[in-house]
C-alpha cells in the first residue's frame, strides 16, 4: 500500500513541477519567473523526501537541506537585484 | 553570576536553538558532539552580535505555546479553504489590498506577525509601511476587509504583544 | 513491532503522503492558473507549508519507526522552510511592488508602499 501512495504522489509531485515549468517559462513578469522558481525548489525537496521513503535511505535528507538553503539564498539574491539593480551593495 | 551568564550568553534563547540544531543535524547525542555543539552554541552569537539590534526576550512562554497551536490549526484549516478557491471556478475570488494598523514597535514582534501572516494560507504580507505603523497584505478572497483585520488583530497580534510585552 | 500496528504505521505514513502530494499539488495548480502575480504568491506559501510539511512528518514517522532513535532530523528543513517561506515570500511581494506588476486585486492604496 505504501509502495502505490508514493507512485501517486510521485505523479502528483511531477505534474505540480510540470505546472511550475510553465510558469517559469511564460512569465508573464520577472517576480512571476522568480516565484516558479521558488516553488520549483519547494517542490524538489518533497520530491527528495519522497525518494528517501521509497529507498528507505536517509541520504536524501542531507541533499534536501541543501537545497532548502541554496534555494532560499537564490530567491533572496534574484529579488534583491529586482529590488537594487546589484546583488552585493 | 547573572551577570557572567549575560557577557557570556549575550542571545541564551538563540544559543540554546543553535545547539539543539547542532544535535539534530549530526544526528547524535555524545558527548563530543553536545561540547562542540556548545562551544557552537556560544561563540555564533557573539559573532553575529552586531546584527541582532535588541535582545530577543520571550515573557510568556505558556502564551508562546498556544499561539503555536492556534497558528498550526490555522494553517490546516485555512489550506482546505484556499484549496478548494484554487480548485473552485475563478470568479468565486475576491483578492484585495488590507492594511492592518499595527499597535507593535518591537521589530522582532512585527517580523513574527508578518511571517505568521504569510504562513497561514490565504493572506500574504506585502509591506511594511516606513514609519512601521501599518502593515500591507494581499488576501486571496476577502468579502469584507474590517472582519479580516480584526481577526488579524485579536488572533495574533494581542498574544505576540503579551509575548513580547510591548 | 506487530504486524497490526505495522499496517496501522504504514496507513498513516500513506495518508500524510498522499494528502501532502494534493496540497503541493494544489499549490502549484494556483500557481498556474489564478489571475495575476499577487494572487499566485498565495500558491507556494501554502504549498511549503502543508505540502511539504506533511511530507516531513511522514518521513518522521517512517524512520523514527524503523531506527532505533526517534528520527526528527525533518523537523529541520520544517523548521528552515517555515522561517524563511515568508521572507521570501515578503522579497518576492517587495520586487512586485518596486516593478508595479499588473494585478487584478482591489482595496488599499499600495502607492504608500512603493517597495524598498
Amino acid at each position: 500500500m505504501l509502495a502505490a501512495a508514493i507512485t501517486i504522489a510521485l505523479a502528483a509531485i511531477s505534474l505540480a513541477m510540470l505546472l511550475n515549468l510553465w510558469r517559469l517559462l511564460c512569465g508573464p513578469d520577472l517576480p512571476d519567473r522568480i516565484l516558479a522558481l521558488d516553488t520549483l525548489y519547494i517542490n524538489t525537496i518533497a520530491l527528495l523526501v519522497l525518494l528517501g521513503i521509497h529507498f528507505d535511505s536517509l541520504v536524501y535528507f542531507e541533499v534536501s537541506l541543501l537545497i532548502a538553503m541554496m534555494g532560499f539564498i537564490g530567491t533572496v539574491v534574484f529579488s534583491k537585484y529586482v529590488l537594487r539593480g546589484d546583488v552585493i551593495e | 553570576m547573572k551577570r557572567a551568564i549575560g557577557k557570556m550568553l549575550p542571545h541564551p534563547v538563540l544559543s540554546v536553538v543553535l545547539l539543539l540544531i547542532w544535535l539534530l543535524l549530526v544526528k547524535s547525542m555524545a558527548w563530543g558532539h553536545v561540547a562542540l555543539g556548545a562551544i557552537l552554541a556560544v561563540f555564533i552569537p557573539r559573532l553575529t552580535a552586531r546584527l541582532w539590534m535588541e535582545e530577543i526576550y520571550f515573557h510568556r512562554y505558556r502564551v508562546l505555546v498556544r499561539l503555536i497551536g492556534i497558528v498550526l490549526w490555522d494553517i490546516l484549516v485555512a489550506s482546505i479553504v484556499v484549496t478548494r478557491l484554487i480548485l473552485g471556478p475563478g470568479t468565486a475570488l475576491r483578492p484585495r489590498f488590507v492594511v492592518v494598523p499595527l499597535d507593535m514597535t518591537n521589530p522582532y514582534a512585527i517580523a513574527m506577525l508578518a511571517s505568521i501572516i504569510s504562513l497561514t494560507p490565504g493572506t500574504v504580507s506585502v509591506s511594511l509601511s516606513d514609519d512601521n505603523k501599518g502593515l500591507l497584505l494581499h488576501g486571496l478572497n476577502v468579502p469584507d476587509a474590517e472582519e479580516l483585520i480584526r481577526s488579524v488583530k485579536t488572533r495574533y497580534e494581542t498574544p505576540i504583544k503579551e509575548i513580547f510585552e510591548c | 513491532m506487530s504486524a497490526m500496528s505495522a499496517m496501522l504505521l504504514e496507513i498513516l505514513v500513506s495518508l500524510f503522503l498522499l494528502a501532502s502530494a494534493f496540497f503541493t499539488l494544489a499549490g502549484s495548480i494556483g500557481l498556474a492558473r489564478l489571475p495575476d502575480f499577487y494572487t499566485r504568491l498565495h500558491g507556494p506559501t501554502k504549498a511549503t507549508t502543508l505540502g511539504v510539511g506533511g511530507m516531513l512528518v511522514a518521513s518522521v514517522l517512517y524512520f523514527s519507526a524503523r531506527g532505533e532513535w526517534l528520527s526528527l532530523n525533518e523537523l529541520l528543513i520544517t523548521m528552515f522552510l517555515f522561517i524563511t517561506a515568508p521572507i521570501s515570500a515578503y522579497l518576492l511581494a517587495q520586487a512586485a511592488l518596486h516593478l508595479r506588476v499588473r494585478d487584478v486585486s482591489g482595496g488599499a492604496d499600495k502607492s504608500k508602499h512603493p517597495g524598498q
